[in-house]
């Protein structure tokens, strides 16, 4: 097919589980299960279609603490625990009744992922991708990234004993290129921002044999980690769905699995169907689905990004027409906060909650105390928002705005003067 | 003007395995024209009903994404690197 092509290999029997194929989401042509990501006929990307078996809310709970309790809904073999990965998932779904209160709303939830291994929501997709990528045989684990999924393939390549050679934009936080430093030897910084980098990996891609670029040529598994995420808010809530959730956008995958996954579990008779609004999270200064959001219209413009929330700064992002629909369809919205808003966002969580997040999970907050005061969400229903990764990864975002209250002499008086108590 | 194409893995049925293919032309939509010339079928993989850029196709003009630039109408410099690239998310 190509000069380029991956040499087939020979698959073990349930190698993806259930999936039977993949599927265009645009013009819905098939593909075998492979390295494939983009549809030969109209380049739309490919998702993976299955023939789940029937599964019961009971069979799930007895698994483990971890998103392989959900393995049968995932591209992943039956035997997925003995190979050796970081068992992300199953992270706290905490009532947050103070930040509740703050914001004027009736119910709300903060699902925090920040608890995973390398704290961040991207150990969900990695742990899907890295399943393919074994199957697969392939010989370098690799991706293109704005931090956090770096940081969760460069921690998961080493536990798997995989090569693993991460791209970044090279103005990335200092902890995040740590994060992923300390994993690999192969941290790759490039000049550019991420649509760059993206771009560059794309064609390393198609010149390389044997490596899975974890989301670009095994883009369609990795992507169905995301589900994960939807799943348990369903589960945690007593098996049912919540009435709207709030994701943030960078390009719109992960808001587009937590979408397929409460459909799913609904054609699975594992919670009751209801509505459930959709809202997407921007940062002002990237925030090319938004701006088409508000402009009524169905194409993106890609932007250059300039804001602080990195993780989200993808100015291109490739679901970004898919996270409009599903926002327009479900009564949703997507909205975008200033970088102060986004500081402002991370802040209160803390305060609140005593949760600390980083930019993405600011930009979230923030969004959801903007819909709550321009009307555009429900106060009175109940809310689920997404915290995807941890705030020590960005501590320079908040370390000018936070500081000591006082600094004082060891002494009562000294203490009395400043007026704290 | 001359300039290089580099072409997708699932293109490169059109170029016979080639990863990279000469063609001219001073605009993008010329150089799609002089590439659908040699490899026949490969303009309408790019390319929808309309004429226009599919949704998940990047292409880029030397490092620039086209829709930075003039779409179908941005200049193709002598020598400059066109670079076909579906578009791809989860970052
Ligand atoms: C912490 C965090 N939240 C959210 C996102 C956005 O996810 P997506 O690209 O699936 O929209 C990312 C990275 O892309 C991230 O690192
Ligand atoms: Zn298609």
């Amino acid at each position: 097919m190509s000069a380029v092509t991956i040499e087939k290999p020979t698959l073990r029997e349930g190698a993806f589980g259930h999936a039977t194929g993949l599927v265009c989401r645009e013009c819905g042509h098939r593909v075998e299960l492979g390295p494939h990501y983009a549809c030969i006929e109209c380049f739309g990307p490919l998702e993976v279609a299955y023939d789940f078996p029937a599964v019961t809310r009971a069979q799930i709970e007895a698994g483990p603490s971890n998103i392989w309790r959900y393995k049968a809904l995932l591209p992943v073999p039956s035997d997925i625990e003995s190979s050796p990965n970081m068992e992300p998932g199953f992270t706290r779904l905490l009532e947050a009744r103070n930040l509740a209160a703050e914001l004027g709303l009736d119910k709300l939830w903060v699902k925090d992922d920040s608890t995973n291994p390398t704290n961040s929501f991207k150990d969900r997709v990695v742990a899907c991708a890295l399943s393919a990528a074994v199957e697969l045989k392939a010989k370098v684990f690799a991706c293109p990234s704005t931090g956090n999924l770096a940081n969760a393939v460069a921690a998961a390549g080493a536990r798997a004993g995989l090569k693993t050679v991460v791209f970044i934009p090279s103005n990335l936080e200092t902890p995040k290129q740590v994060n992923s430093a300390v994993f690999t030897d192969s941290l790759v910084a490039v000049e550019g921002n991420y649509d760059d980098v993206n771009k560059l990996a794309s064609e390393i891609a198609g010149e390389e044999e044997g490596w899975a670029f974890v989301n670009v040529n095994v883009r369609p598994f990795y992507a169905e980690g995301s589900k994960t995420l939807g799943y348990e808010i369903a589960e945690q809530l007593g098996w049912r769905l919540p009435d709207q959730v709030v994701i943030p956008v960078a390009s719109g995958s992960q808001l587009t699995k937590v979408h397929k996954a409460f459909r799913e579990l609904v054609d699975l008779g594992l919670v009751e169907d209801k509505p459930v609004k959709i809202y997407g999270a921007q940062a002002a200064g990237c925030s090319p689905v938004s701006t088409a959001y508000k402009g009524g219209v169905d194409a993106i413009r890609p932007v250059k990004p300039d804001t602080i929330a990195k993780s989200l700064a993808i100015g291109n992002p490739a679901d970004g027409i898919y996270v409009l629909d599903i926002c327009r369809e479900t009564g949703g919205a997507v909205e975008d906060v200033t970088d102060a808003e986004v500081r402002a966002g991370i802040v209160s969580l803390a305060r609140t909650e005593g949760i600390f997040t980083e930019t993405a999970g600011g930009t979230t907050v923030a969004v959801l105390r903007k819909l709550v005061e321009t009307g555009q969400l429900d106060t009175s229903l109940e809310t689920v928002v997404i915290n995807t990764g941890h705030g020590l990864k960005t501590l320079d975002a908040v370390a000018g705005s936070v500081r000591p209250a006082a600094t004082i002499a060891p002494s009562y008086a000294a203490f009395a003067a400043t007026g704290i108590a | 003007m001359s300039v290089s194409v580099r072409i997708p893995t699932i293109l490169r049925t059109y170029t016979g395995g080639a990863s990279e293919v000469p063609a001219s032309g001073t605009t993008l939509a010329e150089v799609l024209d002089d590439l659908e010339a040699h490899h026949a079928g490969i303009r309408a993989r790019i390319l929808d009903d309309n004429g226009a850029l599919r949704r998940f196709v990047n292409v880029y003009v030397g490092n620039e994404d086209v829709r930075f630039l003039e779409d179908l109408a941005t200049p193709t410099p002598d020598g400059v690197q066109v670079s076909v690239i579906p578009a791809v998310a989860g970052g």
